[in-house]
């Protein structure tokens, strides 16, 4: 039996990051349990990265509410948790005349939610505004920013660890028993005692509320595949290009996304599935991606493609009813001491600091507390010195030659950012917790040239080679050294040679 | 920050490119001759090729990639290059201000003549659009030598390879003998895109069957590879319905064509060949910025490292040229690939002096010629017995047979 929490948070993505770090706020005993070997390694990684206006959602909903709070605070706290922010602004285009008038409704739904600055422009001045993209007029929306979703993850996590928040990662809840003050939360590795729990679990947020004995809702996931453009063609756009929303569709229609790190977005799909798991990519709908976004950008070609990746929503309407579904954000009576965070898809990026601010209320009004002493309002996961200018770079490499060292040359990352990620302070191991915390590998050569570097930098900070894996549990690179094999292989032969009946055994991995 | 270095002659990669071109360049005169390389040592992929073959036509030998590289990193100690390791290119400029960093700091560099020897990357799963999931086990042929040749490291039990590109054989022959069961090796082609010797000696000697017309069509696996899906494709590049079968693997290599990387040579704003890839260039290697040449796998991707050293050499002498006295011949005369040939390397020559002229067929040919023609008058015929896209020809025109040159421009193509 380990220690007792005060607070159980269920689910390592952006919104049970940030409660944590919330939390960390006052002298509370908090631990975060997360499946993966890594945060942000759900939806949270794998979205738009849109901080969001709140003029996609309906009036009065949850959604509008925890949106509009959730982006008054978001730049603010990407500056605290050093976390790339870019208030780009974006435009919603009507592709034809016929689309125009659709315009109007969306800036009055805006409005209501209370977004400021929106404005229905011409033809000529989308040309102005954005002079690749061909449309027959445009809602602008200056407020709109994008923002790096699993750094600030990342960054919420990490700098909730420093400041006395456990994190147990590779750590799937298995059974939940007991009630308010006293349940016991059961993994694989050990049991965790915690008075309260929140549940934010995205995809299997139904199922943890299942646990707690809430058999209200059911998650269904919708895929969205996403391609990447290469960092050549990030000019093509200076804002979010959005298509005027399908009626009664999944999402917000395919749309062109700048990243903070200067690469472009197409996409996300929209597809059902019954596996919240399945991040496939299929070769439909790559191409449809760039059939659509080359009907706003004219001249895009596969070869601006650097890779294809998948993120899934947690969706509490299924696809046959369609519409809108919002956010459940409550404590129901069958499960006292729970906090329900349930359907938690877009905009929960851009609410998660305020669901974060809510659940800490819900915490306090339980539980007597007082400020932290240790609580690390600023932090920074791994320093980016691709940002830097050269003078600065140039002192960072007086200090510490390493800094002058590029490991991950398309991405521009030196071997101290890289070993910055390696020590990281979740104590994640695999090389996407090194990926997503310094962007190693994810240029055009996708670790092609840094990839063995990056493991000869692991090997030297104590990794065994088939101890390596891409993203943790059975994702193993290495079964062993190669000897290791042709041991393997010898053993094999001669036990068949013997005629032996039981198999040679395996190195390394399995 | 530092002040800059001044140097006659600057030579960006140090591969076998690099190597070969700045040692020339230090020994056609040049005072001062830097190269600049981002890895911990010279040599670049010849490291990682521990199987032989290499410098048969310049030494008229077999030797082991690394054998290779040794003899051009002593000829560049001898001649007193100097070598700035760990060094990468962070800016070049159009009048030759090069921006590095290293563990020293950011410097930076005044060079007369810079030459672009960067070489190519490989194409990776995101490039070609393989679909399915995304588990570990997925590789590009070269990362696996690297970490098999250089670094002793297993990647897997049982391989699938796309592409039948020479780095994916040889890592067929390479990884079977290293223990491992190479399952087939698909190509998307109806033909090979590797030489021919290599199938037999890294394919047929080992009894791995070669499938063509054939690519991976998803990728399965959560975690770890578990299979892939193969399906035969028709004229279009379009998968044939019914054709689907799974092949379980833990691991995949593809070995799907490589890429230049131009990076610096765009950005410095020189005109480029969509032929290639790489840079437009004269036959003294000069791309359309004054001062700056490119040679080796960034300018065009080769199949023999003999030819890039070859054409690196003859880079270096003329950048040295250039860097001491602001002087080359003036290309006046243009090239144009006719009929049967995708591209013929250099654009535009002067004429004064014989030319190794690079070029690639659209389609395997037997038994044809490859002929310059002027005016309509044939300048050079030479009977070729074999072709295919796969092999670079290399043809030397003499000096001489310029002289015949009417309206400055020189077809090249294939004849019967």
């Amino acid at each position: 039996m380990s220690e007792k929490y005060d607070v159980a948070v269920i689910g390592g993505g952006v919104v049970g990051s940030a409660i944590a770090r919330e939390l960390s706020r006052y002298t509370l005993k908090v631990a975060v349990i997360e499946r993966a070997a890594d945060v942000a390694r759900g939806t949270s990684g794998k979205n738009s990265g849109v901080v969001h206006t709140g003029i996609n959602v309906p009036h009065g909903s949850v959604k509008a509410k925890y949106n509009v709070a959730g982006a008054r605070m978001f730049e603010e706290y990407c500056a605290d948790l050093d976390v790339p922010f870019k208030r780009v602004g974006k435009v919603i285009v009507a592709l034809t005349e016929a689309e125009v008038p659709d315009l109007a409704g969306l800036k009055a739904r805006g409005e209501a939610n209370g977004v400021p600055d929106l404005e229905i422009i011409d033809r000529a001045t989308l040309k102005k505004m954005e002079p690749n993209i061909e449309g027959a007029g445009a809602l602008n929306v200056p407020t709109a920013a994008i923002a790096c979703p699993y750094s600030l993850t990342i960054a919420l996590a990490e700098s909730a660890t420093a400041s006395g928040v456990d994190f147990k990662l590779n750590s799937p809840v298995v059974g939940i028993a007991g009630t308010e003050g006293a349940f016991e939360i059961e993994t694989p590795d050990e049991t965790i005692s915690a008075g309260l729990i929140v549940n934010s679990a995205g995809l299997n947020s139904d199922k943890i509320a299942r646990m707690t004995g809430v058999n209200r809702w059911r998650i269904w996931p919708c895929r969205g595949e996403y391609i990447i453009l290469d960092k050549r063609v990030g000019g093509l756009i200076n804002s979010m290009v959005y298509p005027v929303p399908p009626k009664g569709g999944a999402g917000l229609g395919i749309h062109i996304t700048p990243t903070t790190d200067g690469n472009i977005l197409l996409g996300p799909s929209a597809d059902y599935t019954n596996d919240g798991d399945d991040v496939r990519t299929t070769a439909k709908i790559r191409r449809q991606l760039l059939s659509e976004a080359s009907e706003f950008l004219p001249g895009l070609t596969p070869r601006d493609v650097i890779t294809a990746y998948s993120g899934m929503r947690p969706k509490l309407v299924p696809s046959k009813v369609g519409g809108f579904g919002d956010f459940v954000i409550e404590e129901v009576p069958e499960a006292p001491g729970v906090m329900q965070l349930v359907g938690i898809e877009s905009p929960g990026l851009t609410a998660a600091p305020a669901i974060a601010e809510k659940v800490s209320d819900w915490v306090r009004e339980r539980i007597s507390t007082e400020a932290n002493p240790g609580f690390q309002k600023k932090w920074s996961s791994v320093h980016r010195t691709r940002e830097d200018t050269l003078s600065i770079v140039d002192s960072l490499i007086a200090e510490d030659p390493d800094y002058g060292e590029i490991v991950c040359r398309c991405e521009m990352v030196t071997k101290r950012e890289i070993v910055d990620a390696i020590n990281n302070k979740l104590d994640a191991t695999s090389l996407n917790a090194i990926k997503y915390r310094s962007r190693a590998t994810m240029g055009r050569c996708q670790g092609g040239f840094c990839g063995p570097r990056i493991v000869d930098l692991l090997l030297e900070n104590g990794k065994s080679p088939e101890s390596i894996t891409l993203n943790g549990g059975d994702s193993w690179l290495f079964l062993g050294t190669t000897e290791d094999l042709r041991t393997e292989r010898k053993a094999q032969r001669a036990s068949q040679k013997s005629g032996a009946t039981s198999s040679a055994k395996k190195v390394g991995a399995k | 920050m530092a002040r800059p270095e001044i140097v006659d002659v600057a030579v960006i990669g140090g591969g076998p490119a690099g190597l070969a071109a700045a040692a020339e360049a230090k020994g056609a005169g040049a005072s001062r001759v830097i190269m600049l390389e981002r890895d911990d040592r010279v040599g670049g992929i010849l490291n990682q090729q521990v199987h032989d073959g290499f410098g048969t036509k310049v030494f008229k030998e077999a030797l082991t990639g690394p054998e290779y590289a040794a003899i051009y990193e002593d000829r560049v100690n001898e001649r007193e290059v100097e070598t700035w390791l760990k060094t990468t290119v962070t800016n070049l400029t159009p009048d030759r201000l090069i921006t590095v960093r290293n563990d020293k700091g950011i410097q930076t560099i005044e060079a007369g003549s810079v030459i672009l020897a960067t070489g190519c990357r490989e194409r990776t799963r995101g490039a070609i659009g393989t679909a399915g999931t995304r588990p570990a086990g997925v590789y590009t042929a070269g990362a696996v030598q690297n970490y098999m040749n250089v670094r002793n490291l297993a990647v897997g039990r049982k391989v699938v390879i796309l592409g039948s590109g020479d780095i994916g054989l040889i890592m067929a022959r390479r990884l079977t003998l290293e223990g491992a069961d190479v399952v087939c090796v698909a190509e998307i082609l109806p033909q090979p895109s590797g030489i021919a010797g290599n199938l037999v000696r890294c394919l047929e000697d080992f009894g791995i069957p070669l499938y063509l017309s054939t690519t991976v069509s998803e990728i399965h696996g959560k975690e770890r590879v578990t299979g892939v899906t193969l399906a035969s494709v028709g004229a279009k590049m379009g998968e044939v319905k019914g054709t689907r079968r799974f092949v379980e693997c833990d691991t995949l290599l593809l070995s799907v064509g490589l890429i230049p990387e131009t990076e610096l040579v765009v950005g410095v704003g020189a005109s480029m060949s969509p032929a290639t890839n790489g840079a437009i260039v004269d036959d003294s290697f000069r791309t359309s910025i004054p001062g700056i040449f490119s040679c080796g796998n960034v300018l065009q991707v080769h199949d023999v490292v003999d030819y890039a050293t070859l054409e690196s050499e003859k880079t270096g002498i003329a950048a040295a040229i250039w860097a001491m006295t602001g002087k080359l011949p003036e290309p006046v005369i243009n090239m144009k690939a006719g009929a049967g040939l995708r591209y013929v390397l250099p654009a535009t020559i002067s004429g004064e002096d014989a030319v190794d002229f690079t070029m690639r067929p659209w389609k395997e040919e037997h038994d044809k010629s490859v002929v310059f023609k002027s005016g309509g008058e044939v300048l050079r015929r030479l009977k070729m017995p074999h072709m295919e896209p796969a092999g670079m020809i290399r043809v030397r025109v003499g000096k001489g047979r310029f002289n015949r040159v009417v309206d400055n421009q020189i077809t090249a193509e294939i004849e019967e």
